[in-house]
């Protein structure tokens, strides 16, 4: 069975609504992407260095970053010598085979959430500052609560200005407790008293809150992971997701932001922001490659319903529609 | 960070050249490879690297570096001149005008720094240019954007205007200035809510902001971090606004910033001011030289200087400089160092500063809080004189000893010791540098 045939099969399993809301969210990741490489492919006559020249450079222009982006030419180069294509058309499926390989080779990992069963949940937001952490908290807490959850949150950014009332709003609107002190307050104290506060009151999922940190500040990192052994200590197992929030907008510092909140909390997921915008987040790809760490959502607006699962397939789908349809109208 | 700068790039060509002795234009095209490849992990805009790059090659390929016996320095040198002067000049102005108020609208996209920004620039209105600024609260759908203004009001006891969230930002910015006239306030700045640049209904908002106001300054407030979209936010903003100016925020990261080139070369308005902290005061004039290092991984040596020199005794230091040029650099040297490098600010921060300072194995340990700081001198008033003047006598009974007087571990001990070791090898890298043209090159912190 032809590549992309499979990979519509996956997809028609899945509700089409979500399928369509991705498709739209990443139109603009789309339609320059693969838009692009359309319009490359239809310009070349063969396949020769000026065409992988400017390959790169679309590639470079979605912040997928310089390592991975050789890395990729140069697989490609020597997929083009092995199979000795020289008809640009031909570049088509092996451009996005390749590009799913960088994608899936740490596996077909479902994006969803580490959900207890039984017993609290405790999910943990971390990441630089202004990339989205606490807006993405409403839209999940507006998620969950939809699917029948009982949530609260716990508005551990104790530090900047307004950021404790702008969590309260987010609770009011999506109709979830709010567990907080006063600012300038310990945060894992915060953290503490919001488990209390859940266990005792049953519930189900706690969103914490953290106030962003740019990763090279270590006394701030390790204030970070003293919060992080609060809730391990008091919750056994927690935090069962560690979800580090990227901007979209954010060039190749993203993946030092990876790194190093990996290594000091532990990240099991990434929330990819802002996608609404016209920027790519290509760097996604090598934090995946590299890092192994799975983007579990992406952020599609300010709304509180602008969140959605990402799942790879329809990523990719929404970057090759235009090359399946092509490819299934040459009737393969 | 795993980037090498364009020196370290550039040692891999020059290697080879020394090898045959000469230069041709076969390895000035890999050198400029090198370029373009720095400035891209830099974040740099791909089509402004590609103008850059013709530039540059275009220089080199014309005799200098041809010719030169050092063709690897020519290459960084033709760069970094470029690369300054692409940047523009030092401008770090804030308009006055005619009849008071002077009117500043802080724009951008979502997350960037706006809010914090403008009570920076606020502060700095206030102590350095003796003026009395109004804060204007024009952000009514961010939740709490407008109690995020009046704290940092509230901190700074400078006064915040406000409606709430229910009456427009057109009518907001003009009660403002009403307002402001009134109370004889010279500056009025509008923090603006974050937006995208796509977003058409929202940049008609500040187009009226701008009717209605008459701005004297429009600042794009910009993330250091942005990646190559900053060319398309830039010139998005500047095309339906007519910015004045750039800032440039989060740049106490480790990011190499290559944006601030980007947004230079498609709007052509200078970058004045980078905020370098989360504190009101951390907003510092733009410097268009230690940019152009700072992409080229270069570390960012002139801002290490200058705080240093802020903060340190003259005459101590020239002591000190001796003695890292003479290798004789003891523990003792180190002890009256830390004291004085509590006065610079965070460790972690001048390090960053330094060049190669990533490459340097082991130096990630050094990145000491406070406690540890502490730490370290009770391990080093613990050492005898001959110890502390020659630490390789220290046997493991002596560590263990050492240990003891100080209430640390043996561990402890050995960390401090190989630190000092890599710290001794650092400097000697630093004084073996080329000294550029600023005079007394000095690292008074270590
Ligand atoms: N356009 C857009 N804006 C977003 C998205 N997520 C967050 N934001 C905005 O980004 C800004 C910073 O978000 P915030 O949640 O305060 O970031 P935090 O500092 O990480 O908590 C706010 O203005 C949010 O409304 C998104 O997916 N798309
Ligand atoms: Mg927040």
């Amino acid at each position: 069975m032809s590549f992309f045939k499979k990979l519509k099969e996956k997809i028609a399993k899945q509700a089409d609504t979500v399928t369509e809301k991705f498709k739209r969210g990443l139109e603009k990741t789309r339609d320059s992407f693969a838009g692009k490489v359309n319009d490359l492919i239809a310009r070349y006559r063969k396949v020769d260095e000026e065409f992988f020249e400017e390959l790169e450079e679309i590639l470079i222009a979605s912040d997928v970053g310089v390592a991975t982006v050789m890395d990729f030419i140069d697989e490609l180069k020597m997929e083009v010598k092995r199979r000795n294509i020289q008809d640009p058309k031909e570049m088509y499926s092996v451009i996005s085979e390749k590009l799913i390989d960088i994608y899936q080779a740490s596996g077909d990992e479902t994006t969803e959430l580490n959900i207890q069963p039984n017993g609290l949940t405790v999910i943990l937001f971390v990441g630089v500052n202004g990339v989205g952490k606490t807006t993405t908290i409403g839209k999940l807490a507006y998620k969950l609560k939809n699917e029948g959850k009982k949530v609260m949150l716990a508005a551990g950014d104790t530090f900047r200005a307004g950021a404790i009332e702008q969590l309260e709003v987010w609770g009011e609107r999506v109709g979830v407790e709010v567990i907080k002190q006063s600012a300038g307050s310990d945060p894992a104290a915060v953290m503490y008293d919001a488990i209390q506060a859940a266990k005792s009151r049953n519930v189900d999922i706690l969103l914490c809150d953290t106030a962003g940190r740019l990763q090279n500040k270590v006394n701030l990192m390790k204030e970070l992971e003293k919060v992080k052994r609060v809730i391990e200590r008091e919750v056994p197992g927690a935090p069962h997701e560690v979800l580090l929030v990227l901007d979209a907008t954010t060039g190749q510092n993203a993946m030092s932001q990876a790194k190093t909140f990996k290594e000091a909390t532990n990240v099991t997921g990434i929330v990819l922001t802002k996608l609404d915008g016209t920027a790519k987040g290509g760097i996604v790809l090598a934090i995946r490659h590299e890092l192994n760490i799975p983007v579990k959502f992406v952020g599609l607006g300010e709304k509180m319903d602008d969140l959605e699962p990402f799942q790879a397939e329809q990523f990719v789908y929404g970057l090759f529609s235009s090359f399946m349809e092509r490819e299934e109208a040459q009737g393969e | 960070m795993a980037f090498e700068g364009l020196a370290d790039r550039l040692q891999h060509v020059m290697n080879k050249i020394r090898g045959k002795g000469k230069v041709t234009e076969a390895d000035v095209k890999e050198m400029m490879r090198e370029v373009r490849l720095a400035l891209l992990e830099a974040d740099v805009n791909f089509k402004v690297v590609k103008d850059f790059v013709k530039k540059v090659s275009e220089r080199a390929v014309g005799q200098e570096v041809l010719k030169s016996l050092t063709p690897g320095q020519q290459v960084i040198k033709v760069v970094k001149e470029e690369l300054t002067e692409l940047m523009g000049g030092e401008n770090s102005k804030i308009a006055v005008a005619s009849r008071p108020p002077t009117v500043v609208m802080m724009v951008g996209l979502q997350g960037a720094g706006k809010t914090t920004t403008t009570g920076k620039l606020a502060n700095l209105l206030r102590k350095k240019h003796n003026r009395k600024p109004l804060l204007v609260a024009a952000d009514i759908y961010r939740p709490a954007a407008i109690k995020q203004l009046e704290t940092l009001g509230k901190q700074l006891n400078i006064p915040v205007f406000s409606l709430g969230d229910q009456v427009s930002p057109v009518e907001i910015a003009k009660q403002a200035i009403a307002k402001a006239k009134e109370e004889h306030h010279d500056y009025v700045l509008i923090d603006t809510a974050g937006r995208l640049h796509i977003d058409e209904a929202l940049m008609d908002e500040l187009k009226q902001i701008k009717e209605m106001t008459k701005p004297d300054e429009i600042f794009l407030v910009v993330d250091a971090m942005t990646g190559q979209d900053a060319v398309n936010v830039a010139q998005s903003f500047n095309e339906q606004l007519g910015l004045t100016g750039v800032i440039l925020t989060k740049l106490d990261g480790d990011t190499r910033g290559g944006a601030a080139l980007s947004i230079k070369a498609v709007t052509n308005t200078p970058i004045k001011f980078v905020g370098m902290g989360e504190k009101l005061d951390a907003l510092e004039p733009f410097h268009p030289e230690r940019m152009a290092s700072r992409i080229l991984g270069m570390g960012d040596v002139l801002t290490l200087i200058e705080k240093a020199q802020a903060a340190v005794d003259e005459e101590k230091a020239k002591e000190l400089e001796q003695k890292m040029r003479t290798a004789s650099f003891t523990l003792d040297d180190f002890l009256e160092q830390l004291g004085q490098v509590r006065k610079l600010g965070p460790l972690d921060e001048i390090l960053k500063m330094l060049p190669g300072a990533n490459k340097v194995k082991g130096l990630n340990n050094l990145q000491i809080d406070e406690k540890q700081i502490s730490r370290v001198e009770a391990i080093i008033r613990s050492m005898t004189k001959e110890e502390k003047m020659n630490p390789d006598i220290i046997n493991s009974s002596r560590k263990k000893r050492i240990a003891k007087g100080s209430g640390t571990t043996v561990q402890d001990v050995n960390r401090l010791l190989k630190q000092f070791d890599e710290m001794k090898k650092m400097m000697k890298m630093m004084t073996t540098m080329p000294k550029g043209k600023k005079k007394g090159f000095r690292f008074p912190f270590m």
